[in-house]
């Protein structure tokens, strides 16, 4: 399909998974994506400390938004933006906005938020969340993609709304609540990408978390995208001596089983990662958008653009709308 | 400060171990491999584990876990005993251990807060873990216990979470209130009154109420839980425990771990080992540039691949020796293992056995 189709099909894309599967990299590759086809895009970061801004090649990122990427538009490639939400910063600017400024700096300072929080929980993902519905509410990006918390389960995390209405029967945390839950249940506001790994364990939290989500949140599930895959290699299966004879020239003493040892674990691990990747087809029936594993110790502003244009040739590859 | 000690030693040695890192790292595996390595030299072990996900389950080909220890049979002259930390009945028997009679115990356990508490306290779930820790500790049937730490969003937070609970428990705002009212404290009542009032308005009343309710019950606890805090915390420094940090070769998750070396250095309690996880073989000492120039000029032909496919793995062994290096002088003297990227996923225990091999190397070494 159109990828412009598809990063427009929702404003709001939450990326979703397990700590270290490479949810980061995967939320700066499809901003960047949207990015090259022109539609504008803002990423929000909630925990602070990403590694979002070095993708780009840019300093740590603040409560107001910074520019990751320009927008080129001679070349149709519009803006990458990034800001951080904490939940603390959410509460005051909500307070302020409900005339409650008076209040609001000493229910943070005295600790309070902490009892209101235990009190009620979920209030602190709600004051995320209500944040990130008024980014998508205002326009100020085609397409707002959310870095969801790693830590803890992508689904405590958006089931919150849901929770809190039942312990927050009154009031304006109530009204939000209803918001948030109003934009995750709409599957023209908002979509979930899942982030996986293909290995055993990230494949399997990633078929629970799919399913949960779907039946205790009701979002919309959007392609799962598998992390990480080796890039296939023809030729690695040779002889390396074999090789080195066909192609007129002769190998150095200990090259050869240098050659065939790293094709060997290249052709293991990928035959590992194949098995992972059908079993997650079977079990978890999204459409998959697959990225390459980058051998490079740090993704940088090239891999980046490398991994968004993985992403653009996989969206325009899918058939259908993921609904 | 004493020379290091081996991880072979240490697990042979230290009575406590906590494995910390950041998520997605193998925390959990490396906490299973050194239970098992300490049973296999005979020793009493249990681990605790955190993770909703069950992957310590998955390593041990269990199928699940309970808040208590399960012993897991196997061919080692020790013993291995693991259990999934269950914060709830945790805090639930600790709040029991402290009240002055089962009636306080009733109304605290019967809080429609304190339920909440478990779940949503920032700091709970990993002050639960130590507490777990310190209980087992005290347990005369283990000789080691092996604690993973919970993926946290912020490194560190079992470290402040005992202290931040008691806090929390004191907290001046309830405390005011729920204190008799009188002379100065009644006017001080007065304006918490109005403060409260005002969030009541934006968060429902409700809320509010169950927290009274929460801290009128829990009057008189404070002390008996500030003081286990400071027990467990005086565990966390001894001597007889020892931190590990795992880590993986990625330049976010070191940087990660950089972090917690140090925040555990300015607690005083130094790192005593690093374990880096998936770690890429290294293939040959060519510089990576020189094959992919010899790829290069092969390209199209069997060998231009087998020459890409080993400067890709020679590049990303170079950047990870790269990485590794600045995490390598923050730890100091303390001993560094390198896990490899293991051809098959760690989930039963000849895996862990193979872990282990990588793990204690050294120790095979002098051993054999």
């Amino acid at each position: 399909m159109d990828p412009a189709g598809f990063f427009t099909a929702s404003r709001l894309v939450i990326v979703a998974g397990k700590g270290g599967v490479g949810k980061t990299t995967v939320s700066a590759a499809l901003a960047r994506a949207a990015a090259l086809v022109g539609l504008s895009t803002l990423v929000v970061e909630v925990e602070g400390r990403s590694g979002l801004p070095a993708m780009f090649g840019q300093p740590d990122l603040g409560y107001d938004e910074i520019v990751l990427a320009a927008a080129d538009p001679s070349a149709g490639v519009a803006a990458v933006r990034a800001r951080t939400i904490t939940p603390d910063e959410a509460l005051l600017e909500y307070l302020r906005e409900h005339g409650l400024s008076r209040i609001s700096k000493r229910l943070v300072a005295s600790g309070a938020l902490d009892v209101v929080a235990t009190a009620a929980p979920g209030i602190k993902d709600i004051l995320l969340l209500g944040k990130v519905k008024q980014l998508e509410r205002s326009g100020t990006a085609d397409l707002v993609v959310l870095d969801a918390p790693a830590a803890g389960h992508a689904v405590t995390f958006l089931q919150s709304a849901r929770g809190l209405l039942d312990a927050v029967r009154v009031g304006p945390i109530n009204t939000q609540a209803r918001d948030v839950l109003d934009l995750l249940e709409d599957h023209a506001r908002c979509q979930v990408v899942l982030v996986t790994l293909p290995e055993e364990t990230p494949v399997n939290e990633a078929v629970d978390t799919g399913f949960l989500l779907e039946d205790r949140v009701g979002v919309n599930l959007g392609p799962i995208v598998v992390n990480g895959l080796y890039p296939e290699l023809a030729g690695i299966g040779a002889d390396p001596a074999k090789a080195a004879a066909a192609a007129g020239t002769a190998l150095r003493s200990g090259e050869a089983s240098l050659l065939a040892s790293a094709a060997d674990f290249r052709r293991r691990r990928t035959a590992l990662q194949d098995e992972q990747v059908a079993r997650l087809a079977e079990q978890l029936p999204l459409p998959q958008l697959r990225l390459p594993f980058m051998f490079t110790a740090a993704i940088g502003p090239d891999e980046v653009d490398v991994l968004a244009g993985e992403l653009l040739a996989d969206i325009e590859a899918l058939t259908e709308l993921p609904t | 400060m004493s020379s290091s000690l081996s991880l072979g030693q240490l697990v042979a040695a230290r009575r406590t171990i906590v494995c910390c890192g950041s998520g997605g790292v193998g925390k959990t595996t490396t906490a299973a491999v050194v239970a098992l390595q300490a049973a296999q030299l005979g020793r009493r072990t249990v681990v605790v584990t955190i993770d909703p996900a069950k992957r310590l389950a998955d390593a041990l080909g269990l199928a699940g876990l309970t808040g208590e220890p399960s012993r897991i049979d196997g061919d080692w002259p020790g013993e291995l005993w693991a259990l999934m930390l269950d914060p709830k009945s945790t805090f639930d028997a600790l709040v029991a251990k402290h009240a002055t009679d089962a009636a306080q115990t009733e109304r605290i356990l019967a809080n429609r807060f304190y339920r909440n508490i478990s779940e949503a306290l920032s700091g709970t779930q990993e002050y639960m873990a130590m507490e777990k820790l310190y209980e087992l500790h005290e347990d005369s049937d283990y000789d080691l216990v092996v604690v993973d730490t919970p993926p946290t969003r912020h490194a560190l937070d079992f470290l402040d979470a005992p202290r931040r609970l008691s806090r929390f428990l004191e907290h001046r705002l309830f405390r005011v209130l729920v204190a008799p009212r009188s002379g100065l404290v009644k006017a001080v009542n007065v304006a918490a009154q109005t403060f409260l009032r005002s969030v009541s308005r934006v968060v429902g009343g409700d809320v509010i109420d169950d927290a009274l309710a929460f801290f009128q019950a829990f009057e008189g606890m404070e002390e008996g839980f500030r003081e286990r805090a400071d027990k467990v915390n005086e565990l966390l420094a001894a001597p007889e425990t020892a931190f590990l940090l795992v880590a993986s070769p990625r330049r976010d998750t070191l940087h990660e771990a950089q972090y917690f070396a140090d925040r555990l250095q300015e607690a005083g309690i130094p790192v005593q080992g690093l374990v880096v996880n998936r770690v890429h073989p290294s293939f040959g000492d060519a510089l990576p540039e020189a094959t992919r120039a010899r790829a290069a000029t092969l390209d199209g032909s069997d060998l231009g691949s087998l020459y890409a496919n080993l400067a890709d793995f020679q590049t990303m062994a170079a950047r990870e020796r790269e990485h590794l290096a600045g995490l390598a002088a923050a730890i100091g003297s303390a001993p560094m293992a390198l896990v490899p990227f293991l051809s098959d996923d760690v989930h039963d225990i000849p895996g862990m056995a193979e872990v282990a091999r990588h793990l204690f190397a050294q120790q095979e070494v002098s051993s054999s």
